[in-house]
């Protein structure tokens, strides 16, 4: 199973990503771990003219902690998120998303800039960044901006880059020291994509009331969402049983989910809801254990 | 156009010339006759093809021979040694993990991508490593329990 004939071209740093992107214009594709395209070229799904591979610019693979928030070069593998001890202890959630990526092989090959901006609308990184408030640093001709993880994802598979921009760094903001964050995925089989996640990050104070809180889900649309109408019914309020309830409802209303092969509308919106509840209330066990007393 | 590239495959320098859109694991297969990697679904969902890149397992469907130049990539003759079946491979002998075969290759990469990792894994481990490896004549237990026993007197 061959893709169509295309020309490879390796860029050794962003700057000549960047050249070959001006000189190619719309017949290039940039190739970051390959996991999902590969396999689009191969079933003609995609075939661009010239691929410029991306995969090995060094200075876009690192793990980093700086002035308050992670830094994640674009190139950094799912593999090397799932297995940092930095991540694993600052932005747990990040961790358990990465470690729920497919299989171990596309998680040693795959990368989280490479995972973002294919924007799979059941991809697991787009609620997580949506919750952490995430900012993507994109270099283009016309030099750097940051795009903001709200605006980021404007259809399925389709971002606000545009198509002679890298996005090179995710920036997450580092959540309260007493914040806690979970990331929770429901899928047909193991590895396969969601049908439907919720990514939640909360603090409490010391009364038990709900102080931070960011949610991003994934399964309610075209496009990972921000769940701000449940991040405002929870913030401020004493958590409880009912509470939780009616945020999980809330979702379930809003969400105008896809039916395909992995179940009906109906089902999905009503999953969706239940895999928000069971975060909600993860994060509010893990958060509880770090209330200031 | 073709392109030459040089890449180590099982410790040995090894080159050819390939058109860009050919895969890793056609390259083994037909360019240097390694048929020990097989190809089942070739869309990735199967990992019969997974080889070892630079020490980690991947799927040789999901990555183009060009983007493998110069790296380091161990397929399933890699392992035996002097005619010497890979402990690994003689757990799986003696643990009857091999029914018709075909994913046998996939299989012992991916779980020697585990135990080169970490000395002692759980089954849980054991079953999320090889959860990209499908055996459609679903012999997983004796597969696990292979791996489980190569674990214990597991050497590169």
């Amino acid at each position: 199973m061959y893709p169509a004939a295309f020309e490879y071209l390796k860029a050794r740093s962003v700057r000549d990503a960047i050249a070959f992107l001006k000189q190619h214009g719309d017949d290039a594709k940039l190739l970051a771990g390959g996991q999902s395209l590969v396999p689009m070229m191969k079933l003609r799904v995609a075939r661009p003219k010239v691929l410029i591979d991306i995969h090995r610019i060094a200075d876009l693979n690192y793990i980093r902690e700086e002035s308050g928030a992670i830094r994640l070069g674009a190139m950094t593998r799912h593999v090397q998120i799932e297995e940092s001890s930095l991540i694993r202890e600052k932005i747990p959630m990040l961790a358990e998303a990465a470690s729920k990526i497919a299989d171990t092989q596309v998680r040693n090959r795959g990368t989280i800039g490479g995972a973002l901006v294919q924007a799979d609308p059941c991809g697991d990184y787009g609620a997580v960044v949506l919750a952490l408030n995430a900012q993507m640093k994109c270099v283009g001709q016309r030099g750097d901006r940051v795009i903001p993880a709200t605006d980021f994802f404007t259809f399925a598979y389709s971002t606000a880059l545009e198509t002679d921009e890298i996005l090179t760094e995710i920036v997450m903001p580092l959540p309260d020291k007493c914040s806690a964050g979970v990331y929770l995925k429901l899928e047909k089989v193991a590895g396969d994509f969601a049908i439907a996640s919720a990514a939640v990050q909360l603090s409490l104070d010391s009364g038990g009331a709900c102080n931070e809180v960011g949610i991003g889900v994934t399964g309610a649309g075209m496009v990972p969402q921000k769940a701000l109408a449940v991040e405002s019914l929870l913030r401020g309020k004493t958590m409880s049983s009912a509470l939780i309830d009616q945020a999980g409802q809330l979702i379930q209303e809003s969400a105008e989910p896809i039916e395909d092969l992995r179940g009906s509308a109906a089902y999905k919106k009503k999953a969706l809801g239940a895999i928000l509840r069971r975060a909600i209330r993860e994060a509010l066990q893990r958060a509880d254990a770090r209330k200031p007393s | 156009m073709l392109k030459k590239i040089s890449l180590t495959v099982n410790g040995k320098l090894c080159s050819g010339e390939v058109e860009s859109r050919t895969l890793l694991a056609h390259f083994l297969r037909d360019g240097l006759r390694l048929t020990g990697t097989h190809l089942g679904c070739v869309v990735g969902r199967c990992g019969a093809c997974t080889v070892l890149w630079n020490g980690a397992p991947v799927k040789s469907c999901m990555v183009f021979a060009v983007q493998a130049a110069g790296d380091d990539i161990v397929t399933v003759e890699g392992l035996a040694q002097d005619k010497r079946l890979h402990p690994l491979q003689e757990a799986f002998w003696k643990n009857d993990a091999v029914e018709c075969g075909y994913c046998t290759p996939g299989m012992l990469m991916s779980a020697y991508g585990l135990l080169d990792k970490r000395i002692k894994p759980t089954e849980k481990d054991i079953e999320r490593a090889i959860s990209g490896n499908l055996c459609r004549c679903t012999g997983y237990g004796n597969i696990v329990a292979a791996i489980k026993e190569a674990a214990l007197n597991f050497t590169k």
